[in-house]
């Protein structure tokens, strides 16, 4: 049981967090990282265990975002709804794509997925009688307080990596390595290669489909260009899983809260420091900085993504023993 | 019926015919060499029983069943294991986590798997390795690696494709030994060979293929001794004046 102390002690300051931090933007971020370490955990079971890179995660989080949604606005259903019945209508989405690009090898899953997103996008947006089009979807919000979505969330989240950690101890977690280590060698162990990476897309497709549903339950709103949005879901999908490492168990949580610490730290400028510095000196290259600098986290994320593929390609979980020698190192330097 | 049976198998790759009409049998419990020049077409044969490559044309038969079609997951589970020529090791796992892989194909639960995969380990003698990395073995471990890891799927025949090939003489005989133990375990085994030394030893019978047919059968000492044989090995001038 010792193995679970960490992560146990980690889930109880969780569960604690909504009485320490009051504030509600503080709280907000916690959402969002809990949300992404979801959507992590789905793109790192089928890309990082299983070795089939998913471009388009937008795809299924999209389809989970507007399930939900579709259910208020056309059905006069509760939106939670959103959250099984988003899980389903991702798999229903996987399942043909997966069915037919898993037979061949390669980047062919990839593109896939990539031309998945953009025919998704495409359809939310032309689709106006059922979508609305570009003038998007509201939801009603069920609670005025970010604490019940906090919850939420820290369920998906925690069941996402507990499903996780049960997955890649079974049959399916070596059977899914075994794939990505060498497809030959697998399916001449006797593994039905194309099945089980249909098992693996699917319960991927599930997780980031949660996602969405609750997307649309916590943000309210919810329109084509946000919730296909290949820059800012897909491709933030797979810099949470290489940042905080592919493979690993915990990797997805400690890159969600990078990437949101580095998406939200730009957008707001230093968390409003910037802001403040401006109206203080009153300078008009400061205020110019700022708004370069609010527009700049795309920029960030490539930046970030160099440094961890030059100095940690297994991402911060996947490189820790390397990472923290080189942190015992500088502490031991500075003492 | 025999245990295992190829028939007019071949296999062209466009025009060209790798394998052409190979007929061939194999009895439970024997060691079956095939032999040939290189590219002479034995590992094609191999890659066309656990259907790698798709027949062009022929059938294959195992324990009185047509496997010729099946898939080549389908084919492993009815019993026929392979190692490949260039080791596939699963790099970036433990030796131990490669052969659990495996095991799972015979066992409901994982500590089933774990305790088959314990016990393969053990019979090749790879237990000083088990936590290692796949991809930091030398190759003699590697190629032990593949055996052990085909074994656990519990075959009744393997394929074994040039598992000496690479190896010191130190090493041979060790791989030797260990082949008679898997053979003496009840498994039939196929294997290919370039070093007559391994094959003539180990092999109950011999075929010898050239350009993709085959050109001889029987005994190790009837196959060494056939002129067509000595002939596509070492060319015409050296062939037996008979």
């Amino acid at each position: 049981m010792k193995q679970y102390t960490r992560p146990l002690i980690c889930l109880a300051v969780l569960i604690a967090l909504p009485w320490i931090v009051q504030h509600p933007y503080p709280q907000h971020l916690m959402i969002l990282i809990l949300m992404w370490a979801a959507i992590g955990s789905g793109w790192n079971l089928i890309s990082g265990y299983t070795g089939q890179v998913l471009f388009g995660a937008a795809a299924f989080f999209g389809t989970g975002a507007y399930t939900a949604a579709l259910l208020v606005n056309k059905l006069e259903l509760s939106a939670w709804w959103g959250l099984p019945l988003g899980a389903v209508t991702s798999v229903l989405l996987a399942f043909p794509f997966g069915w037919i690009s898993f037979r061949l090898r390669g980047p062919y899953f990839a593109l896939v997925t990539l031309a998945l997103n953009e025919i998704m996008r495409s359809i939310a947006t032309e689709w106006e009688s059922l979508t609305e089009g570009m003038v998007g979807l509201l939801v009603t919000q069920t609670w005025v307080s970010k604490v019940p979505y906090y919850y939420v969330a820290l369920v998906l989240a925690a069941g996402s990596i507990v499903a996780m950690e049960f997955i890649t101890r079974s049959r399916l977690g070596y059977y899914f390595v075994s794939i990505r280590e060498d497809q030959d060698a697998a399916e001449s162990l006797g593994i039905n290669t194309v099945f089980y990476k249909m098992v693996s897309l699917c319960v991927s497709a599930c997780m980031i489909g949660l996602a969405g549903a609750l997307y649309t339950n916590y943000m309210g709103f919810i329109d084509p260009k946000v919730v296909f949005a290949l820059h800012d879901i897909s491709i933030v999908a797979i810099l949470v899983g290489i940042v905080g490492g592919v493979g690993t168990i915990y990797g997805p949580l400690v890159g969600a809260t990078i990437m949101v610490a580095v998406m939200e730290g730009f957008r707001s400028g230093a968390f409003g420091l910037l802001h403040i510095l401006a109206n203080i000196t009153g300078s008009p290259l400061v205020a110019t900085l700022t708004k370069y600098v609010t527009q700049a986290h795309l920029l960030a994320f490539g930046v970030l993504v160099i440094m961890v593929i030059l100095y940690l390609p297994n991402g911060i979980m996947g490189d820790w023993p390397i990472l923290r020698k080189y942190l015992f190192f500088w502490k031991r330097g500075s003492a | 019926m025999a245990y295992f049976r190829v028939s007019d198998i071949t296999k062209y790759f466009g025009g060209l015919a790798a394998v052409n009409r190979v007929t061939f049998q194999v009895e439970q419990g024997q060691i079956y060499g095939l032999i040939g020049p290189n590219g002479s077409g034995k590992t094609t044969i191999f890659n066309l029983i656990n259907a790698y490559f798709p027949l062009t044309h022929g059938e294959i038969f195992f324990e009185g069943q047509m496997i010729s079609g099946l898939k080549t997951y389908q084919i492993c589970r009815r019993g026929i294991g392979r190692t490949f020529q260039v080791v596939k090791p699963l790099k970036r796992m433990t030796v131990m986590d490669n052969v659990i892989a495996s095991a799972f194909l015979h066992s409901r639960t994982k500590s089933q798997a774990v305790d088959l995969a314990e016990e393969m380990i053990e019979f090749c003698g790879l237990v000083p390795h088990k936590l290692k990395l796949a991809k930091s073995l030398p190759i003699a471990s590697r190629k032990r690696l593949e055996i052990t890891r085909a074994l656990a799927t519990k075959p009744k025949l393997l394929l074994l494709d040039e598992t000496a090939a690479g190896l010191n003489p130190h090493e041979m005989d060790e791989a030797i030994g260990l082949i008679k133990k898997i053979r003496d375990a009840g498994v039939t085994i196929i294997i290919v060979e370039h070093i007559m030394k391994v094959i003539m030893t180990i092999s109950d019978r011999i075929l010898a293929i050239n350009h993709g047919m085959a050109i001889a059968e029987g005994t190790p000492s009837e196959v060494a001794s056939d002129p067509e044989v000595i002939s596509a090995y070492l060319g015409e001038d050296f062939r037996a004046e008979s």
